[in-house]
């Protein structure tokens, strides 16, 4: 039995974490404020080769393990959620279907862009009434004459209005009681992009709703084979579970590294505060947490890495996304708390943290979808 | 076109680096090994150099086993092969000694240009590039904010105090770079991956021909007599401005020759 990750690992993440340092830190702060994707960054990102790692070499990519991913995502996140948010997404919603399900033809055409992070793909699922509920989907395609005629709205949906979005893949219903996966292109006529959401945090990140309006493609962009939408998606669900276990992960991290430093600076009553147990042993409890928040979520990758029974991966992406999710937003709560009024400025990095934790609870599945699959996965028959 | 690139590690510069009490070295042992922040841009220029003209970008680094970990980072940055010279004898060595080993690796290959940084962080002598032409007997193209190649003929942008000079010379050449001549890349994953099965030639004093009598701390021909730590920061003085207070800056800038 090891606990380590392995040297190369180690050397990645090293790297990873200077340039999220050294390119996004001294910034973020800024386009937070801005509202803005840096796409010269996500270019950045592509050349570090975030994008590609788990993408076979023949398009571009480094053929690496998910384990690599998640190290990635850790990192960016311990500096800036938004950030690990758009590289999360972007891999795990936006290449990972095209790359499990795409045809030889649809992988060629959209991954060599999107491994470089000259575009972004994004994943269309959740709708205004549709999201923990997702196969209460509305959306339809129809087929007729060689295309696929969309009709209907999706919301929440991350990475779909950049500059440089190349696809959205969008589920929607192909008959009464199936569901497949679409392919639709940016700027097809019909897809019309909404203005950006007013959000809580993630502001760095794009989120906008989407609406179809005979949005048509052709037949051949079909992801995979009709009628097998839903299984996808739980799939591709499963997988970024995982990831934003990581995103997580690097949160809780980046709180406790910025509020042991500040605590050991802090002097209140001719003492530093970090020296007065309550501020200490709130630092001790999220030490705590992050290690075994950590421990899940690499046993979890380790576990899809290994090949394990997607019914295994299933509940461990579950456990971890749940724990780390929910340590994190306790851990912004105490680096918040440990900052005192400084803590509610946007001039320390706790703040934005604060603001960015929430939202880890709801998406990808909320807190109580992942108790549910986990009660399931007990053999529970809970709806 | 062959290019050398010289890199140093050093201690990390962000830490409480020290000496060691008993020899006046650098302890290398106590604070975490660094690339010399400074051949960061000497690696990346020699990127571009192969970039723009071709050929092969060799590290050349002397220092303890340990800066194979350097090596690795810069090879991870995109160079194709290293040379580490490395030796227990080379301790406390001082730069003349060190030019004059790198003087001997370089004639182990053929090479055009070998790119250094301008200085090293640790003990900053900035004389290392002057040194190693001036053993070669080659060109000299030091602190360049610029460099362009043509054929055979090196021209840099030479940094003075004022702005620059244009300075030439013709390959073989020793150029050394300033900070912020480039922007330099981060290694990629597949760099890193990449990066293991590059050659590493591992060479002793021995064979270059070195005597170890040549080399180290008691052969130097510069001596560590003693060191202190710098002193803490005193509280700062504070110009209370009573209608006078730009009169009192100046004053106080005057005192200490700055104006
Ligand atoms: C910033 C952001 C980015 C997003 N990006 C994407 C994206 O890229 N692609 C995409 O498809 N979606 C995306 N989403 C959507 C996200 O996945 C959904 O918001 C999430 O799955 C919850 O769905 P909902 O909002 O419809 O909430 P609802 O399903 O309406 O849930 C409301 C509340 O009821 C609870 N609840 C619902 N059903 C049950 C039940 N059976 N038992 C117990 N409790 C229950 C929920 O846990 C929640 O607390 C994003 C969301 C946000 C906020
Ligand atoms: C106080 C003090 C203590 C010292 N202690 C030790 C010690 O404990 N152990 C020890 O080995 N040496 C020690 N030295 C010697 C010192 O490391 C050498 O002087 C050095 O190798 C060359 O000088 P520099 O670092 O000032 O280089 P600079 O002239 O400032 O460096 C300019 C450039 O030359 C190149 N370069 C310099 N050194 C090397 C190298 N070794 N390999 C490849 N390229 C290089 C780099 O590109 C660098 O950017 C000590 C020196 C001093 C002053």
């Amino acid at each position: 039995m090891t606990f380590e990750l392995s040297a190369d690992h180690e050397t990645f993440r090293k790297v990873v974490r200077e340039f999220a340092e050294g390119e996004i830190a001294p910034h973020v702060a800024q386009w937070d404020r801005e509202h803005r994707l840096p796409l010269d960054v996500v270019r950045a990102m592509g050349d570090l080769g975030l994008f590609g790692l788990v993408v076979p070499e023949e398009y571009g990519g480094a053929d690496a393990d998910f384990t690599s991913l998640c190290v990635a995502i850790e990192e960016l996140g311990r500096v800036d959620q938004s950030i690990g948010i758009t590289l999360e997404a972007a891999v795990g919603l936006g290449i990972n279907p095209i790359l499990t399900y795409g045809t030889d033809e649809q992988k060629t055409r959209f991954l060599p862009d999107l491994v470089t992070g000259r575009a972004l793909a994004a994943f269309g699922l959740t709708e205004p009434e549709a999201g923990s509920d997702a196969g209460a989907t509305k959306t339809r395609a129809t087929l007729a004459g060689g295309e696929w005629t969309l009709n209907g709205a999706k919301a929440f949906i991350t990475n779909s209005g950049t500059e440089i979005t190349s696809v959205i893949t969008v589920t929607a219903r192909t008959g009464e009681k199936e569901i497949s996966t679409i392919l639709v292109p940016a700027a097809t006529p019909g897809l019309v992009v909404e203005p950006a959401y007013e959000k809580l945090g993630w502001h760095i990140s794009d989120t906008h709703g989407l609406s179809f309006d005979d949005c048509r493609v052709p037949e051949a962009n079909l992801l995979g084979v009709r009628g097998n939408g839903f299984k996808q998606f739980l799939a591709v669900l499963d997988d970024g579970r995982i990831a934003i276990s990581a995103l997580a992960v690097g949160l809780a991290q980046g709180c406790l590294d910025v509020s042991r430093k500040y605590a050991l600076e802090r002097h209140t009553f001719g003492a530093p505060i970090g020296s007065r147990q309550a501020v200490a042993f709130s630092l001790s409890d999220v030490a705590v947490a992050v290690e075994a928040a950590r421990l899940l979520t690499y046993k979890a990758a380790w576990l899809k890495d290994s090949g394990r029974s997607s019914a295994e991966v299933k509940q461990a992406a579950a456990i971890a996304k749940l724990y780390s999710t929910e340590a994190a937003v306790a851990a912004t709560r105490v680096a918040t708390q440990v900052f005192g009024g400084n803590g509610f400025m946007e001039e320390f990095p706790v703040a934005r943290f604060y603001r960015d934790a929430k939202v880890l609870e709801i998406g990808e599945g909320t807190s109580e979808v992942q108790r549910m699959v986990i009660a399931r996965g007990l053999g529970l028959p809970v709806t | 076109m062959n290019i050398v690139v010289l890199v140093k590690q050093v201690p990390d510069t962000e830490a409480q680096r020290q000496l060691n009490p008993d020899d006046n070295t650098v302890d290398r042992a106590a604070v975490d090994p660094v690339i010399n922040y400074i051949d960061e841009f000497a690696i990346e220029e020699g990127l571009l150099l192969k970039e723009a003209h071709g050929g092969e970008v060799t590290i050349l680094t002397v220092g303890p086993e340990r800066a194979t970990e350097s090596i690795r980072k810069a090879l991870s940055m995109g160079a194709d092969k290293a040379i580490h010279v490395t030796d227990e004898a080379l301790h406390g060595s001082d730069a003349i000694q060190t030019a004059k080993v790198i003087a001997k690796a370089l004639g182990t290959i053929e090479w055009d240009v070998a790119v250094a940084g301008s200085e090293a962080t640790d003990s900053r002598s900035a004389i290392l590039p002057a040194l190693l032409a001036e053993a070669l007997g080659v060109a000299q193209l030091t602190q360049a904010r610029k460099v362009t190649v043509d054929g055979s003929t090196v021209t840099i942008e030479r940094v003075t105090d004022t702005g620059y000079e244009s300075v030439q010379g013709s390959t073989p050449a020793v150029i050394s770079v300033v900070e912020k001549i480039n922007d330099p890349r981060y290694p990629s994953f597949k760099g890193i991956m990449a990066a293991k099965s590059k050659p590493v030639t591992t060479l002793a004093l021995s064979d270059l021909g070195i005597d170890a009598g040549e080399a180290g701390l008691a052969n130097a021909w510069t001596q560590v007599v003693s060191f202190e730590n710098a002193p803490p920061r005193a509280a700062g003085q504070t110009v209370k401005d009573e209608g006078n207070g730009g009169g009192q800056i100046a004053d106080y800038l005057a005192s200490k020759k700055l104006i």
